[in-house]
């Protein structure tokens, strides 16, 4: 039944228009992004790279594929758990406000299994939406401005790494990301399982990450003790892969960090439900 | 027909808060009813009904369907239950066709694309299966609900209002189609509906709450007796026929109307004399018809419960 409801839930997401917006802007933001290094890029990149320039020469193909890949993730992270939740913050709650959790929950299938199903659904919207990123960023950005060794400007300085080291650990950066925007994902169908209407769960949503942002941001003594355990603290880390070495244990803290507040955040939503009246 | 439980009701108690919807609802239907679920707005039905359906946990009583309770044969009830709660909620963005087939890959049952074309024709929607749900009228949705509660070939079937909104031939059409439940199909259905005339109508059993408890349940034949009627007369002389009928019978509490109705009680057998009395005092009758009297049967009952 799990399997059955969650190909149900499949045929709703991708018969919504809402679902294509999503995309639809994704593929318009990265649109810009390429054409702007396009028309720019140039001058952009020399600007950043100016104030290395006294005790550096840099030679070759600085402007690549791969570089502007990097920066499409890192620019377009922030914005995209917005479009993920868009879809995500509607599963349950949108179902509450159309009416039709009433028919589905009259059904021969557990309340649980209809969170799971959601959440299963919801994953794969996110994953797809991570692999057109990704798609988008790397085959576009690369078959248009070609490959290279690309420059990271992180906290302890350049890191340049090699054109042959650079796909794995955007493979490896995707899938940290991916994780990331999954808890975005779980977090906005937790919230959706208390609410009667999808706007409430997005800007919700929304509103953690801003919050959690602003006090991850924020250099007061107090919030470092629960910086570490804030799920957006570690919406960042698919960057430290671009590092070299790469800190493989502050990457394993954060997968578990990540991986937990799934966990949670769904065995919230299932226990909400299932202890749901439904009224509506 | 038989009288094997197919759902028993215990007093069943729900409080939203401070707010007590139920507090003391109790009631059996049996295999084979039409039972007619009654009360004025406010009364619990809705949430007597969600209890049913294990849409709302009861705070105490007892539910039991098909001998069976929800605390650990839910899927079991469910599969057996055809539901329209309220009113049918699709989504608009599916076809009909979609959207049963939605319903159906969950209902536990094996229905194909088949049965679902043969459904949206019995319900009258064979031609729209393709068209998507915003586009559908409210009497359009309530017949795909009707078609979606049929699809997976339940035994019983709720249905709570299910001709709210609908216009007169929309009423007649879904009247028609719970008696072809009854008749051809051979379901249990569980009618909630403010309409007393339909209920009247199709309706072998029934119960009535009120303020959260059940008021009274039986037969409709017992609680309403059939001999026993309200008559409508519509003549030219409204008075002069109202003097000739308490010349003869002067205990009869004869109301009128207006100058050309009244209304009287009579017992079935009394009706052809009261007629022939009144031709022969030379009063033409243009018009005799019994009142419905659930009407009557539903705000005496209700309107004593108030002064109690």
């Amino acid at each position: 039944m799990l399997l059955k409801n969650t190909w149900n839930e499949f045929i709703k997401i991708l018969s919504k228009p809402r679902s294509y917006l999503g995309i639809g802007a994704l593929t318009l933001l990265i649109g810009i992004i390429i054409f702007a290094m396009k028309a720019d890029g140039k001058s952009i990149i020399s600007f950043v790279t100016a104030s290395f320039e006294q005790t550096l020469t840099f030679n070759g193909h600085i402007l690549n594929g791969y570089l502007i890949a990097f920066i499409i993730l890192q620019m377009l992270i922030v914005h995209v758990p917005l479009l993920v939740a868009l879809v995500t913050g509607d599963l349950i709650a949108g179902e509450a406000a159309m009416g039709t959790i009433r028919m589905l929950a009259t059904k021969p299938i557990s309340r649980t299994n209809i969170v799971l199903s959601k959440f299963i659904a919801g994953a794969a919207y996110t994953l797809f939406i991570i692999i057109w990123m990704g798609f988008l960023a790397l085959f576009v950005s690369t078959t248009l401005f070609g490959t290279g060794d690309v420059i990271v400007l992180n906290s302890d300085g350049l890191v340049i790494l090699p054109e042959a080291d650079v796909l794995w650990r955007f493979g490896a950066g995707f899938c940290v990301a991916f994780l990331s925007l999954l808890t975005v994902s779980s977090l906005s169908i937790c919230l959706s399982a208390f609410a009667e209407n999808s706007i409430g769960p997005i800007v919700a949503t929304m509103s953690v990450i801003i919050l959690f942002t602003i006090i991850g941001s924020l250099d007061v003594t107090v919030f470092d003790t629960i910086k570490p355990y804030l799920f957006t603290t570690h919406m960042v880390s698919w960057r430290s892969l671009f590092e070299d070495p790469v800190p493989w244990s502050t990457i394993r803290q954060s997968v578990i960090i990540l991986v937990a507040h799934n966990v949670v955040l769904v065995a919230i939503a299932i226990i909400r439900f299932n202890k749901k009246d439904i009224t509506s | 027909m038989t009288t094997e439980p197919i759902i028993r009701v215990e007093h069943l108690a729900k409080r939203f808060g401070t707010f007590e919807a139920v507090k003391d609802v109790s009631f059996t239907v049996n295999r084979g009813d039409v039972f007619g679920f009654l009360g004025p707005n406010g009364a619990g039905k809705s949430t007597t009904i969600r209890c049913l359906l294990s849409l709302i946990r009861p705070d105490a009583g007892k539910v039991e369907l098909f001998g069976k309770s929800y605390a650990n044969e839910r899927s079991a009830i469910l599969s057996n239950i055809g539901s329209i709660i309220e009113k049918p909620d699709f989504y608009r963005y599916l076809s009909a066709e979609r959207n049963l087939e939605i319903f159906a890959r969950i209902s536990g049952a094996n229905v194909g694309k088949k049965d679902i074309a043969e459904m949206l024709d019995f319900v009258g929607l064979g031609d729209r299966g393709k068209h998507k749900v915003k586009g559908f009228s409210h009497g359009m949705k309530q017949r795909l609900g009707i078609a979606q509660t049929l699809l997976h070939q339940p035994e019983l079937i709720i249905l709570d209002e299910p001709t709210t909104g609908l216009d007169p031939q929309g009423i007649v059409e879904i009247r028609n189609l719970i008696l072809r439940l009854r008749t051809e199909q051979n379901k249990t259905v569980v009618l909630s509906s403010h309409q007393l005339s339909e209920i009247e109508l199709i309706a072998n059993r029934m119960v009535i709450i009120n303020k959260g408890k059940t008021i009274v349940e039986g037969a409709v034949q017992d609680l309403l007796d059939a001999n026993d009627l309200q008559v409508r007369i519509e003549t030219d002389d409204a008075s002069a026929a109202k003097s000739v009928i308490l010349a003869a019978h002067p205990t009869t509490d004869v109301t009128q109307l207006n100058a050309r109705e009244l209304e009287f009680p009579v017992h079935k057998d009394q009706v052809h004399l009261i007629n022939q009395l009144l031709v022969n005092a030379g009063i033409p009758i243009h018009a005799i018809e019994p009142k419905r009297k659930l009407e009557d049967y539903f705000m005496n009952i209700i309107s004593s419960e108030h002064v109690a």
